[in-house]
């Protein structure tokens, strides 16, 4: 599904991601994690392409993206949520999800003016779809307020939203239990499980050992730009490695 | 009385005509956060391109095609909107500062060719002969002016619906997530540079179709009218009505249209004859005052920007 070659990102002197390699199938959760400071973002953002590699590839079924403009992967199918949210936060909660929508004829200038029954009938048809993800995701009571409103966990839940209306086939959560009260953490794992079941793939990174351990069947380790280790969960909370990494004792 | 008339219809067409510059700068501006210090060039563009295009053949000028008015003012638009994208397409990210200083750049680049392109745009003495809408009229003043402004003010009320549909439109909806968080509209497959130039383009379309307007009711235009002091009144005009409110743009052209008309006429009346043009940048520097007030007390200007739903999500 994502495949990741020997990719490597320098900002001036500092290689930030260094000789990255992974795969993720398709249908699988993958976690992704790491000390602060690891590239797991840096990482991130080169996959979903906010900038280019310095060098290696990166493949979307198959398909070299490495330098596709960000704006053009999601119709691709792949999708991404940040690490700290970015709703549009004066626009309510039903348009955050309507901006998402892809191939509107609305945003063309001229069907606005020119075929507005069109545009009509496609909006309306967005919005039942939106509200209907809105209700998935416990939100839909929410609709008509403005996303600033929101709780950092609903934040991070509209952001999983906005991704769904794109139809995505691959999903990259940044960091999607930062923040997030308890209860609130119950319900994105439960629903990304749920969105996972109807064979969208995840990418995620996150901190918390425990939604990665619930969540992920396979766990990419990076540190200080590097990829530490990979292999199930259970496999990683017992690798010395990972745990030197983590913990810094940096001895043996 | 009918004199009063005949003035109120002219300065209305007057103030209208800005309040249409006023609308192509709201689109670039209110919307979508592209700061255009330009505005007098794409005036210019338009006022020029109709001009030449509708004017009757003069000897030692290029142009004088004797086409249409109403051909000239769609030939406005398309020019001053191709300049525009063609300017928005080469500082292609359209940031902040750099806009600003490239639109400025361009605004006095178009007036200084338009004072020496002598044989394109009859240089300092402009183009004169503009055939004017109901012209046959002219003769008679009050029916000259309440003819052009019902149709100014037909065309203010087409751009202004066709601008609110915008407005309310996925397009604008666009516009507004991109000004909320561009990497999140990035992320989310909006062309973010695409979605500013069309702003951008647009506005300066509007912007071209108010020059020619202007152009073809005073029937004279000549390089000064095109200065940065237009480009401070028509921004002035968006801030006092409010930016972000395509009926604060009206409003606001009117109001401040109407100040400086008052003030003009004051300083004719009580300003001895040798003083007048040092005086006239009294007017500037009342503009500005009012400004500074309004900001101070409406920082949103007299009419806000409204909150915007998708028009299809009413009730």
């Amino acid at each position: 599904m994502l495949e990741v070659r020997s990719v490597s990102k320098r900002f001036g002197g500092a290689e930030v991601v260094s000789n990255v390699s992974l795969g993720v199938g398709q249908g699988a959760i993958a976690g992704l994690i790491g000390p602060n400071g690891a590239g797991k973002t840096t990482l991130f953002n080169l996959i979903a392409g906010s900038f280019a590699p310095s060098s290696g590839d990166i493949l979307l079924e198959g398909a070299a993206i490495t330098r596709e403009a960000a704006h053009r992967r999601l119709k691709r199918g792949l999708g991404r949520t940040f690490q700290i949210p970015k709703p549009f936060a004066e626009m309510t909660l039903i348009e955050n999800m309507l901006a998402a929508a892809q191939g509107q004829r609305g945003e063309s200038l001229f069907a606005n003016w020119l075929t507005p029954r069109r545009v009509a009938a496609e909006e309306r048809a967005n919005a039942e779809k939106a509200m209907a993800h809105l209700e998935f995701l416990g939100l839909a009571r929410l609709a008509r307020e403005p996303a600033r409103v929101l709780s950092g966990g609903q934040r991070k839940l509209l952001e999983l939203g906005r991704v769904l209306m794109a139809d995505p086939r691959i999903i990259l959560l940044d960091e999607p239990g930062a923040g997030v009260n308890p209860a609130l953490l119950d319900t994105i794992i439960d629903r990304v499980i749920e969105i996972n079941r109807r064979g969208i793939t995840f990418l995620i990174i996150e901190h918390n050992m425990d939604l990665v351990a619930r969540l992920c069947g396979h766990v990419f380790v990076l540190a200080a730009g590097r990829m530490l280790f990979e292999g199930a969960p259970s496999e990683v909370v017992r690798n010395p490695q990972v745990i030197d990494a983590y913990l810094g004792t940096g001895s043996t | 009385m009918l004199d009063i008339l005949a003035y109120a219809a002219f300065f209305l067409v007057t103030a209208l005509t800005y309040g249409i510059i006023c609308l192509g700068l709201n689109v670039q501006w209110g919307q979508t956060g592209l700061f255009n210090v330009g505005v007098a060039g794409f005036v210019a563009i338009g006022a020029y391109v109709s001009a030449l295009l509708t004017t009757p053949e003069t000897a030692g000028r290029f142009g004088g095609f004797g086409l249409p008015v109403w051909f000239g003012w769609i030939a406005a638009m398309v020019v001053s909107g191709a300049a525009a994208a063609l300017i928005g397409a080469i500082t292609l990210r359209l940031r902040a500062d750099y806009l600003a200083i490239t639109t400025f750049g361009i605004a006095i680049a178009i007036q200084l060719v338009a004072l020496n392109a002598e044989t394109l745009t009859g240089g300092p003495f402009g183009i004169g002969f503009i055939p004017r809408a109901f012209g046959g009229l002219e003769d008679r003043p009050i029916i000259f002016n309440l003819a052009n402004l019902a149709m100014v003010g037909t065309v203010t009320a087409l751009l202004y619906y066709a601008l609110e549909r915008l407005v309310r439109s996925p397009w604008g909806r666009v516009l507004r997530a991109i000004r909320e968080d561009e990497a999140a509209a990035l992320s989310l497959g909006k062309n973010a540079n695409l979605f500013r130039i069309q702003a951008f383009a647009l506005g300066s379309a509007i912007m071209g179709l108010a020059g020619a307007v202007q152009a073809h009711f005073i029937g004279f235009i000549a390089p000064e009218n095109y200065i940065s002091t237009l480009t401070f009144q028509v921004w002035a005009m968006l801030i006092i009505g409010g930016s972000g409110n395509n009926r604060g743009a009206l409003l606001g052209a009117v109001l401040v249209w109407g100040l400086w008309s008052v003030t003009g006429a004051m300083l004719a009346a009580f300003v001895p004859g040798e003083y007048q043009a040092r005086a006239a940048a009294l007017q500037i520097v009342l503009i500005g005052v009012a400004l500074a007030a309004l900001l101070v007390l409406r920082p949103r200007g007299l009419l806000g920007e409204e909150k915007m739903i998708s028009r299809f999500l009413k009730g």
